[in-house]
């Protein structure tokens, strides 16, 4: 990775996806420290930080400031119940000014957008504290309303003492009367807690915060069956003893993950917010980002946004490719069937009796054949729309893909939108009316002509346009048949809508 | 390996100059069609269980004789199977027996069950005594629909390359050398008619076997199963 010493603002701008190498942390101004889980309210998208404000993005790809907390104090959540947001925030603590005692406050509005009638928090109330003595920091709140039995959980604290749970009312929001907290980790903070396939997860941030490029914040996660523990880790090691695996770390230019959100977006696409301590290209500040959620063998994984490059796209459907529908052009090689196993097996009269035996032919001279270029094939192609199919993948210029990022086209949550074109060409993917696919001679910006693509959890790609034309509804590419695509519902239980993107 | 095989077997008989029908071995058997396929009957056939059409007017194999498989791209495949071979050969509803000349070819056709769920052309080919590799061939059939089915989709798996048409339109292709398997290319989004709708393809291989297998299946790609097969009284 090279080091590019430039204005934030200029290299978010046209030159970005060629300066980048991986995908940047989100687009506008998403500097923010402690980001609370993101939260969607009046159509957009909200997260909140330490100091009392958050930030507001229309799309959930280009945030800006402007999002507001009261009660100041550090790192907020945010979860909806009903028609309520219920916020959880502390005051104290954490070390800061030498302190550890510290509360948990949780208050609750109908709306988090503050042009909203409905923004307007109510019935502040302490749930949780720590009296700056015992084993515990009463400070970085994270909700889990538990969907297998209603009811709701806060986990918090530091590494002064113990991570522990306490249980809500999810009616108001208060403590419930006689709940004992259980201490359930050590050695970490900024926790949240998730519930997937019948396990519990509780992650949280090992490493040090708040040294800039320096921290060493990263993401860990262990397990449990109960909410209340006991959590393990991949190791078997107890939360409880300091285990933890490793979900994310520094990576590219950025420097210490941490503050774990969980953030579903539908259909089987999970991303997470976190923030890194450090963004290296935009001066070492403190920024969010979202970021796809995967899974391996039960245990989170932290993925990668995707930001384009040339690729094979390949069906789960069928393992074949999506390639242009033209006339398969055959290559130059030796295709010499059983010959081709090495020329040996040849009917001659064999040696005269008594003679010495002939030496063998030399084989002939291995050469490397060249592959097919795009100008072998190129005017082959018919000039106007060309429609689409999947096939075997033969490394064809009409099977390779490049996919770049589109700048100031909008975006979804963690990623700008894709335009996909045949390598070295601008022949272009669109959707067509009546929900099928094209590819057009040139690209010329169109809604159609964008596409959104999402990680899975299982580490395949959902590819879904911006628009098509005369349709509301949303579709995704589906291989319809083994060799078809078309643009279908997304049903995240078939492998139909499933794509990987490969190196061709 | 196993096509390659094939084709070499194949030169060999196309160079000893027989490339029509392979003779029965004196003292064998006759060929028959079965256990292939059964006669159709005038009883309106339903799909198998997953969907698949079963009752088709088969067209004994035209000559197109081809040494190898690999010619088949797209614009070939269009060429070769929108030729006209015979006489009204893109709207003829044929009856069993009926006859066409092709060329120097009469041929006849034969109005039948498969007894699986893909028409094994090379058996219908094999089983008549009549040329298997290097041929096109011709398959009509009615499908009589409950009601008008919108979005529905033709699925067609073949072994060679094919044309579908429904209603005289152009539905689906399949082009290059392709190995059968179910739903391999579908149609683009289609409306089945209440009623009678009339499905037309044709297949065409070089050395290898050849079948087929069609279907619809609805927006959620599931089976449509209430639709009947009658060949308008076309059975025997």
């Amino acid at each position: 990775m090279k080091s590019y010493v430039v204005p934030a603002a200029i290299l978010l701008a046209a030159a970005m996806p060629a300066l980048f190498a991986q995908a940047p942390a989100l687009n506008g101004e998403p500097y923010i420290h402690d980001p609370s889980t993101i939260a969607f309210s009046d159509g957009k998208y909200f997260t909140f930080g330490t100091g009392g404000g958050g930030l507001i993005s229309e799309d959930g790809w280009t945030w800006h400031g402007g999002a507001q907390r009261p009660g100041g104090g550090v790192a907020p959540d945010v979860i909806k119940i009903e028609d309520r947001y219920y916020m959880a925030y502390a005051k104290g603590g954490g070390g800061m000014s030498g302190g550890h005692a510290s509360n948990v406050y949780v208050m609750w509005t109908k709306s988090l957008d503050p042009n909203s009638p409905d923004f307007k928090f109510n019935d502040e109330t302490v749930v949780a504290s720590s009296d700056g003595v015992e084993d515990a920091d009463a400070i970085d709140p994270a909700f889990l309303l538990d969907p297998t039995t209603g009811r709701l959980w806060l986990s918090y604290g530091t590494y002064f003492g113990y991570i522990r749970i306490v249980e809500l009312d999810p009616k108001t929001g208060k403590r419930v009367a006689g709940n004992q907290a259980v201490n359930v980790a050590i050695d970490m903070e900024a926790t949240a807690l998730l519930v997937r396939d019948g396990w519990y997860y509780l992650l949280g941030t090992h490493g040090t915060c708040c040294d800039g490029a320096n921290s060493t914040y990263n993401i860990r996660v262990g397990r449990s069956k109960n909410v209340l523990g006991p959590y393990v880790d991949h190791m078997g090691v107890p939360l409880l003893k300091g285990g933890g695996k490793l979900v994310v770390a520094a990576s590219g230019r950025f420097v210490g993950a941490g503050h774990f959100g969980i953030l579903g977006l539908g259909d089987g696409v999970e991303r997470f917010s976190c923030h890194y301590e450090a963004d290296l290209d935009r001066s070492g500040r403190s920024v969010l980002d979202i970021r796809p959620l995967l899974w391996k063998d039960g245990w989170p994984v932290g993925g990668d946004n995707f930001w384009g490059g040339t690729f094979e796209i390949e069906s789960e459907r069928s393992g074949f490719a999506l390639e242009l529908a033209v006339d398969f052009t055959r290559m130059a090689g030796r295709g010499g069937g059983f010959g081709g196993f090495g020329g040996r097996g040849g009917r001659g009269p064999g040696p005269t009796p008594g003679a010495a035996p002939a030496p063998p032919p030399a084989p002939p001279a291995v050469q490397a054949v060249p592959s097919q270029r795009l100008y072998d094939v190129l005017q082959n192609w018919p000039a106007g729309n060309i429609e689409l199919r999947i096939g075997d993948y033969m490394m064809r210029p009409h099977q390779k893909w490049s996919i770049t990022p589109v700048l100031n086209a909008g975006g979804y949550p963690g990623s700008p939108y894709f335009k996909i074109q045949i390598a070295d060409t601008d022949r272009t993917l669109a959707a067509a009316e009546g929900n099928e696919i094209v590819t057009l001679p040139n690209y010329t910006g169109a809604p159609e002509q964008l596409w959104r693509i999402d990680q899975l959890t299982d580490g395949a790609y959902r590819i879904m346009p911006k628009a098509v034309p005369n349709s509301t509804e949303p579709v995704a590419l589906i291989a319809v048949g083994a060799s078809t695509p078309t643009l279908a519902r997304f049903d995240p239980k078939s492998e139909k809508g499933r794509w990987t993107f490969r190196k061709p | 390996m196993k096509r390659a095989l094939v084709l070499l077997v194949v030169t060999a008989t196309w160079a000893a100059g027989d490339c029509l029908a392979q003779p029965s071995v004196a003292g064998a058997a006759p060929r028959t069609l079965a256990p292939y396929f059964k006669p159709a009957t005038p009883v309106p056939k339903a799909p198998d269980a997953d969907g698949f059409v079963q009752r088709w007017l088969l067209l004994e194999p035209i000559n197109k004789p081809n040494r190898t498989n690999t010619v088949f791209t797209d614009t070939y495949v269009k060429n070769a199977l929108n030729n006209e071979y015979f006489p009204n050969q893109f709207t003829i509803i044929p009856h069993d027996g009926d006859k066409v000349r092709a060329g120097e070819q009469e041929l006849m056709w034969h109005a039948l069950d498969s007894t699986g769920f893909n028409i094994k052309l090379f058996r219908f080919a094999y089983g008549l005594n009549k040329t298997t590799y290097g041929v096109i061939f011709w398959a009509v059939t009615v499908v009589n629909s409950p009601r008008e089915i919108q979005n529905a989709r033709m699925a067609v798996g073949v072994n060679g390359a094919s044309m579908w048409w429904l209603n005289g339109k152009e539905a689906v292709d399949l082009f290059t050398d392709r190995r059968m398997k179910m739903d391999d290319c579908v149609s683009k989004r289609l409306t089945l008619n209440k009623g009678r709708n009339v499905i037309r393809g044709a297949v065409i291989n070089g050395p290898g076997l050849s079948d087929f297998c069609l279907r619809f299946i609805d927006e959620q790609g599931e089976p449509i199963k209430d639709i009947t097969i009658s060949l308008d009284g076309a059975g025997r």
